[in-house]
């Protein structure tokens, strides 16, 4: 299952804006595709029997930086046919802590996203609508900030005790 | 608090208790003994892996490797500095011995992690010898391990391109002698607790977690084996010298109760060790013979003086004992420091699965399939 056919797929059921673009060199090929279209590719990637990705290895939240946005990186795998696959996600740059860049929830179709997505809101900032309980997985609820954004700064205390 | 019903009882445990395993807090909405929910907390031991390694170079991560998971530091390197090799284009150069040294070494490691797997069980339960036996015969392999690379339990051992140092020597008798002592050892084993009826009453047709739920979960390793599917990466990605290597996937079959179920997850990991086992005595095989240590061997021949791969993101995934770990890898081509590091525990996805697990059963029961999960909060919390 090479990554021509997977496209094929997938523009012949939503059409050619679903994907917006796909990175060919480099180790692992990815299918960079369009946010609006995320949970319906899911859907599809996980239950064609064809493609069959029933194995959702990691979600990464990236910062990619200052003017460069967010993103997030879904590795598939699936099992019976022993083919990975890497979705990617572009965000808008939105610093502003009040609105967070958003994407769907793929909790509903592996729920191996369920924790995975809040890690990713509780480290990156990134707002996941649909999930059942997006809360902080790692960090205590009260924390201010999202450490793995490159314009993070630390915090001087915690409960006023100095940390820093 | 107000959507609790009259009879029901918020109960906390951990993050201070001995059967969570490490610091893990469980909120429990019970009925009298009926557990109707479990609330997992963790974080308490976050110390920001994904953080630190974006300021630091490969080399210096490999020691933050080593504490995620750290009842098994050999394969957290392994993995680690696999996908860097792979990133540098090193991999296909990398010595056959450095290769057979790396999974000696690992496989070591794996049956050190099960047999503190197995022994912590047995006290879950309530058996408190096995404990006992496990962390003697543990002992052995720790001591070895730190004859090898100067360290007890977090090695720093398996380096980009080599290894820290070659095997002390000496070291292949020892081994072999430990694996004359060992077997005999996993048979007592076995009539002390794999069949004792006590530990299978408690442990089969408790906590059955069918295929479909644990793919969909996310659980790897023997979690999902013992679930009844032949999946191991070792075979599957065929990494390192693993596709030269005979040994069997060992899944779980139901054979006390149901499929998938505490005792198959038990065994599964009981049976890995036997594999490991055999891994071992074909690894040591071969170290004594084509394979032997040569007055010119440098095990830090190809370790590169600066580590910057080129502009890319890789994902490596390995079989760890507990499951599928893996590192997502993003470098900018420039420095030797990456962009961005995204570690995925195996222990943080089969423990997501616990309340799934835990729906209208016992609390004593709730203990038994915790420690089945075989969770190492360093790996959960990162």
């Amino acid at each position: 299952m090479d990554l021509t056919k997977i496209k094929n797929i997938l523009t012949k059921r939503f059409g050619d804006t679903c994907i917006v673009d796909e990175e060919l060199q480099g180790l692992q090929p990815a299918l960079i595709v369009h946010a609006d279209f995320l949970l319906d590719i899911c859907k599809e990637l996980r239950q064609n029997k064809e493609t069959w990705f029933d194995f959702l290895s990691c979600i990464s939240a990236i910062d990619y930086g200052p003017n460069e946005g967010f993103g997030v990186v879904y590795h598939l795998a699936s099992i019976p046919h022993k083919t990975q696959l890497t979705l990617k996600v572009k965000l808008d740059d939105l610093r502003d802590e009040s609105i967070l860049p958003s994407i769907d929830s793929v909790s509903s179709v592996w729920r191996t996203a369920d924790w995975h997505e809040r890690e990713a809101y509780d480290l990156v900032g990134v707002f996941f609508n649909g999930h059942p309980d997006l809360r902080r997985i790692l960090l205590p609820d009260d924390w201010k900030g999202y450490p793995l954004r490159r314009d993070y700064q630390d915090a001087e205390s915690y409960h006023g005790i100095p940390i820093n | 608090m107000s959507e609790l019903a009259p009879e029901e009882m918020i109960i906390n445990i951990g993050p201070q208790h001995p059967s969570t395993h490490g610091v893990l807090r469980l909120e429990v909405i019970s009925d009298g003994e009926i557990v109707k929910e479990v609330i997992p907390h963790m974080g308490y031991l976050h110390r920001c892996f994904e953080k630190h390694a974006e300021s630091l170079s490969y080399g210096k991560t490999i020691p933050f490797t080593d504490r995620m998971d750290y009842l098994a530091s050999m394969n957290n390197s392994h993995a680690f500095v696999m996908g860097v090799e792979r990133m540098l284009g090193l991999e296909k150069e990398i010595p056959k011995r450095i290769e057979y040294i790396r999974v000696l070494v690992c496989e070591l490691n794996r049956i050190a992690s099960h047999l503190i797997a197995i022994g912590t069980y047995g006290i879950d339960i309530g058996a408190f010898t096995p404990f006992m036996w496990c962390f003697r015969d543990r002992e052995h392999i720790m001591n070895m391990l730190e004859w090898a690379s100067g360290s007890r339990m977090l090695y720093n051992y398996i380096w980009v391109g080599g290894l820290f140092y070659d095997l002390p020597v000496g070291f292949e008798d020892r081994c072999e002698e430990f694996v004359a002592y060992f077997k005999p050892k996993l048979v007592e084993l076995d009539e002390l607790l794999t069949n004792n009826q006590i530990f299978i009453s408690r442990t089969a047709n408790v906590g059955e977690l069918p295929l479909e739920v644990a793919i969909n979960y996310g659980c790897s390793g023997p979690m999902l084996r013992a679930s009844g599917l032949k999946w191991d990466l070792r075979r599957v990605d065929e990494y390192s010298v693993y596709p030269e290597i005979d040994f069997e996937i060992p899944i779980g079959k139901g054979e006390m109760g149901k499929k998938g179920d505490c005792w198959d997850r038990y065994k599964v990991r009981v049976d890995e060790i036997v594999e490991s086992v055999k891994i071992i005595e074909q690894c040591l095989e071969r170290l004594q013979k084509d394979l032997k240590r040569t007055p010119d061997f440098d095990p830090r021949g190809l370790v590169p003086k600066k580590v910057s791969p080129k502009a890319q993101d890789y994902y490596i995934r390995a079989e760890n004992p507990k499951g599928e770990l893996g590192f997502y890898f993003i470098t900018d081509g420039r420095s030797d420091i990456p962009r961005r590091v995204k570690a995925r525990g195996p222990s943080f996805n089969n423990l997501s699965v616990l309340p799934e697990l835990s729906k209208n059963i016992l609390i004593a029961d709730l203990i038994a399939i915790l420690g089945s999960i075989d969770i190492v909060l360093g790996e959960v919390d990162r």
